[in-house]
C-alpha cells in the first residue's frame, strides 16, 4: 500500500472527487503556479500537471496546442519540478503528473521519481504505458511512494480484471474511444465498466476524456468516484491567457459543486 | 517484460484503448500466416499483380567504374507502385480483409506507402484514408492526387512539424477513435508489436529472393548487402534472410541530411539515444529532456526521428552496421546511377548507392555486394532539379 496524499482525494465513502488538469508552462510557469492554487481554492481534490511533450498522441487538438505553447515558452521537465516546488510553498493539495513515457524514461526513472517524492507528487498518469509495459516504471515509482495510475478504456473488456486487480491510487476510466477533448455526448456504458472494476478492487475510479459541462461531470461522478476534466480548462487558459485565474476559479467551483451534489446511482459493492 | 522485444527494444507502448486490437491483430496474423488460402492469395497478388519476383540485376558498368566488388541491384523499384512498400501493404490489406475490417488508414512521408496502401485498398475494396504531413503534401502534390485517383482520402496533417512523424501521430489518434472497423496499415518495421514483426515478415520476400538469386548467379553469398534506413522496412526485408549468414555484412544507410554534426539530420543511430516513442522502445533523435527532435533529410521517406526496434537490436549486438549518408552524397549518387546504369532510383535508395560508391573498391572482384534499390525516382526528379538550382515548369 502506497502511503501518500492520494488516499485523501477519495477519503470519505460518498465523497466524489473533482480532478483538474492543466499543462505546465501554458502560458507561463507563473500562471501555472497561480492556476493550480486557484483550482485548490475552488475545491479541486487533485490537480494533474501535464509535463509537455512534443508528440502527445493521446491528446486532441486543444491539449496538443497547449503542449506546443508550453514547449515554445521553454518549459522543461526541470521547469515543471520548479513549478511544483513553488506550489508546495503554499499548498498541500494532492498532485499528479500526466505525461508520456519518453520524458520520464529519458530523465531516468529513479531521478524522476526521487524528485516526485521530494516534492510530494503522488502519482503519474502515462497514457502510452499500458499494463504490459508499466512494470519497468512502477518499480522505481513505488519505491518512491509514487503511484503509476492504471487506465481502463471502453475497449479493455477482458483486460479490465487484471488491470484493476493490480491498480494503485485510483483507476483512470477512459470515457470514450479516441483522444482527449470536449465531447457533446458520452455514449459508453461507464456504469457497467465501473461495476466490473468494483468486483475486483476497492481502488477508486475516476472518469475522464470528453467531460466539460457540470451535467456531464455529475453523470460521470454518479457512476464512479470522481470526474477528471482537462481540455475544457485548457480551453479557458488558451482563451484568457495570463488572465485565466478568475475564469478557472469560477469553472472549477461550478464543476466541483455539480460533482459533489450527485448521488451514487449504482449499488456500492465495496467493502 | 511484454511481447515483441528485440533485446531491450520494441514492446507495446500505446494507449490502453489500442491494446486489445493489437492483441487481436497478432492473433489474426499468427493464424493467417499458416493458412494455405491466405498464403496462396498473397502469393498470387505478389506475383500476378505486384510483379514479383523482382530482378537481381548485375550492374556491370557500375562494377567496372567502381573497381572492386561485383555490384548487384535488387530491383524493388520495378514493383507495381514503384517501391518495396507494396510487399507489406498487400499482406496487411489482405489481413485486414480477413479480419473483417472495412477501412484501412496509413501514414505516408514521400507518398510511396500512401500510394501503395491506396492501391491495395482499391484492389481489395477497402475504404482508405491517408495521413500526410502538410509540408509533405506540398512537396509531393502529385502523389496526393495519385492517391485520390485511387479512391483514397488524403488528410494533410497540420500538427507539429507537419511531416512523417506527425502523420504517424495522427494515424495513432485516428485508430484510437475507430478501432472496430479500421486497421492501421503501418508502413515500416516500427511502432508497437506486432507491427515490426509483421512488416519485417512481409518484406522478407526481398532477401528470400535475393539470397537465392545471388547463389544462382555467383554460386556463393554476397560479401555485403546494403540498403537505406528510415524506419527501416526495405533494409530489414533485405537483411532478414542473411542475418544467419555471419560472413555477409549488413549495412544500413541513414539519412545524414546536411551532416551528423548539424541539427539538420535524420541519422538516428549516429545521433540518437534510447527512448520510447510511437509505441516502441528504440533509438530516437531527441533533446536532453526527451522531446522528439525535428529531423531533416532531402528524402521525405527517410525523414523520420526513429528507427525500427529490430534495427536498434542488430546495431546493439554488432550484427548490422549503420552509416550516415548526406544529402550531397545521395544526390550525387542519384545522378551517378542514372548516367551509369540508366536507372532513376528513389533518392532514399540513392543513399545506399552512395555508400557503395565509397566501399566497393575495398572488396575483390570475386566478391559481390547487393544494393536494395527500394524505389524508383520519378517522384524525386523535381526535388533534385531544385537542389541543383534548375527551374522546371510543368
Amino acid at each position: 500500500m502506497l502511503k501518500n496524499k492520494l488516499s485523501r482525494v477519495f477519503d470519505t465513502p460518498n465523497k466524489k472527487a473533482f480532478i483538474c488538469f492543466l499543462t505546465a508552462g501554458d502560458p507561463t510557469a507563473d500562471c501555472t503556479v497561480e492556476y493550480i492554487l486557484e483550482m485548490e481554492r475552488a475545491g479541486a481534490d487533485l490537480v494533474e500537471i501535464g509535463i509537455p511533450f512534443s508528440d502527445p498522441t493521446a491528446e486532441g487538438v486543444i491539449i496538443q496546442d497547449a503542449n506546443i505553447r508550453a514547449l515554445k515558452g521553454g518549459m522543461t521537465t526541470d521547469g515543471v519540478f520548479e513549478i511544483v516546488r513553488r506550489v508546495r510553498e503554499k499548498s498541500r493539495i494532492p498532485l499528479a503528473f500526466m505525461t508520456y513515457a519518453n520524458p520520464v524514461f529519458h530523465y531516468g526513472y529513479d531521478s524522476f521519481f526521487t524528485k516526485c517524492e521530494q516534492l510530494g507528487v503522488d502519482a503519474v498518469i502515462i497514457p502510452d504505458m499500458p499494463y504490459e509495459e508499466k512494470q519497468e516504471m512502477e518499480g522505481p515509482a513505488n519505491a518512491h511512494n509514487v503511484a503509476v495510475i492504471s487506465m481502463i478504456a471502453p475497449t479493455s473488456e477482458d483486460r479490465t480484471r487484471e488491470i484493476a486487480s493490480e491498480a494503485k491510487g485510483f483507476i483512470y476510466v477512459v470515457s470514450s474511444l479516441g483522444v482527449t477533448g470536449v465531447r457533446s455526448e458520452i455514449k459508453t456504458d461507464l456504469g457497467a465498466i465501473v461495476e466490473s472494476i468494483r468486483r475486483v478492487t476497492d481502488v477508486p475510479c475516476a472518469v475522464g476524456f470528453g467531460i466539460s459541462t457540470p451535467e456531464q461531470a455529475r453523470r460521470m461522478a454518479a457512476v464512479s468516484d470522481g470526474a477528471i476534466v482537462g481540455s475544457a480548462i485548457v480551453k479557458l487558459i488558451a482563451r484568457y491567457g495570463e488572465q485565466a485565474g478568475p475564469e478557472i476559479y469560477k469553472y472549477v467551483k461550478s464543476m466541483k459543486a455539480a460533482v459533489a451534489e450527485c448521488k451514487e446511482d449504482i449499488p456500492d459493492q465495496r467493502g | 517484460m511484454s511481447r515483441g522485444r528485440y533485446g531491450n527494444h520494441g514492446g507495446q507502448y500505446v494507449s490502453e484503448t489500442l491494446m486489445n486490437e493489437l492483441i487481436r491483430l497478432e492473433e489474426s496474423y499468427e493464424h493467417y500466416k499458416k493458412d494455405p488460402d491466405f498464403i496462396r492469395e498473397l502469393n498470387t497478388l505478389l506475383n500476378e499483380y505486384a510483379g514479383r519476383p523482382s530482378l537481381l540485376y548485375y550492374a556491370e558498368k557500375m562494377t567496372k567504374d567502381l573497381g572492386g566488388a561485383r555490384i548487384y541491384l535488387k530491383r524493388e523499384d520495378l514493383n507495381h507502385t514503384g517501391s518495396h512498400k507494396i510487399n507489406n501493404v498487400l499482406g496487411q490489406a489482405l489481413l485486414a480483409k480477413k479480419m473483417g475490417k472495412t477501412r484501412i488508414i496509413a501514414e505516408t512521408g514521400a507518398g510511396q506507402h500512401g500510394v501503395a496502401t491506396a492501391t491495395a485498398a482499391a484492389l481489395l475494396g477497402l475504404e482508405c484514408e491517408i495521413y500526410m504531413g502538410k509540408e509533405d503534401t506540398e512537396r509531393q502534390a502529385l502523389n496526393v492526387y495519385r492517391m485520390e485517383l485511387l479512391g483514397a482520402r488524403v488528410h494533410p496533417v497540420i500538427t507539429g512539424t507537419q511531416t512523417l512523424k506527425d502523420a504517424v501521430n495522427e494515424c495513432m489518434r485516428e485508430w484510437t477513435n475507430r478501432v472496430d472497423d479500421t486497421l492501421y496499415v503501418l508502413g515500416s518495421v516500427m511502432g508497437p508489436h506486432p507491427f515490426p514483426m509483421i512488416v519485417r515478415n512481409f518484406q522478407s520476400v526481398i532477401s528470400r529472393e535475393a539470397r537465392q538469386q545471388i547463389l544462382e548467379k555467383e554460386g556463393k553469398l554476397p560479401a555485403a548487402v546494403v540498403a537505406c534506413v528510415g524506419g527501416g522496412s526495405n533494409s530489414m526485408g533485405m537483411f532478414w534472410n542473411f542475418i544467419g549468414d555471419q560472413d555477409v555484412e549488413l549495412i544500413g544507410c541513414e539519412a545524414a541530411g546536411k551532416g551528423v554534426d548539424t541539427a539538420l539530420t535524420a541519422a538516428t543511430i549516429a545521433t540518437g539515444s534510447p527512448g520510447i516513442f510511437h509505441g516502441m522502445k528504440s533509438y530516437f533523435c531527441q533533446d536532453e529532456y526527451g522531446q522528439i527532435a525535428p529531423v531533416y533529410s532531402i528524402s521525405a521517406g527517410l525523414d523520420y526521428p526513429g528507427i525500427g526496434p529490430e534495427h536498434a537490436y542488430l546495431h546493439d549486438i554488432g550484427r548490422a552496421q549503420y552509416v550516415p549518408v548526406t544529402d550531397d552524397e545521395a544526390v550525387d549518387a542519384f545522378e551517378y546511377i542514372a548516367r551509369t546504369e540508366g536507372i532513376i532510383c528513389a533518392v532514399e535508395s540513392a543513399h545506399a548507392v552512395a555508400h557503395v560508391r565509397k566501399i566497393a573498391k575495398n572488396y575483390s572482384p570475386d566478391q559481390s555486394i547487393i544494393i536494395c534499390l527500394s524505389g524508383r525516382g520519378d517522384k524525386d526528379v523535381a526535388a533534385i532539379a531544385r537542389y541543383r538550382g534548375v527551374e522546371i515548369h510543368d
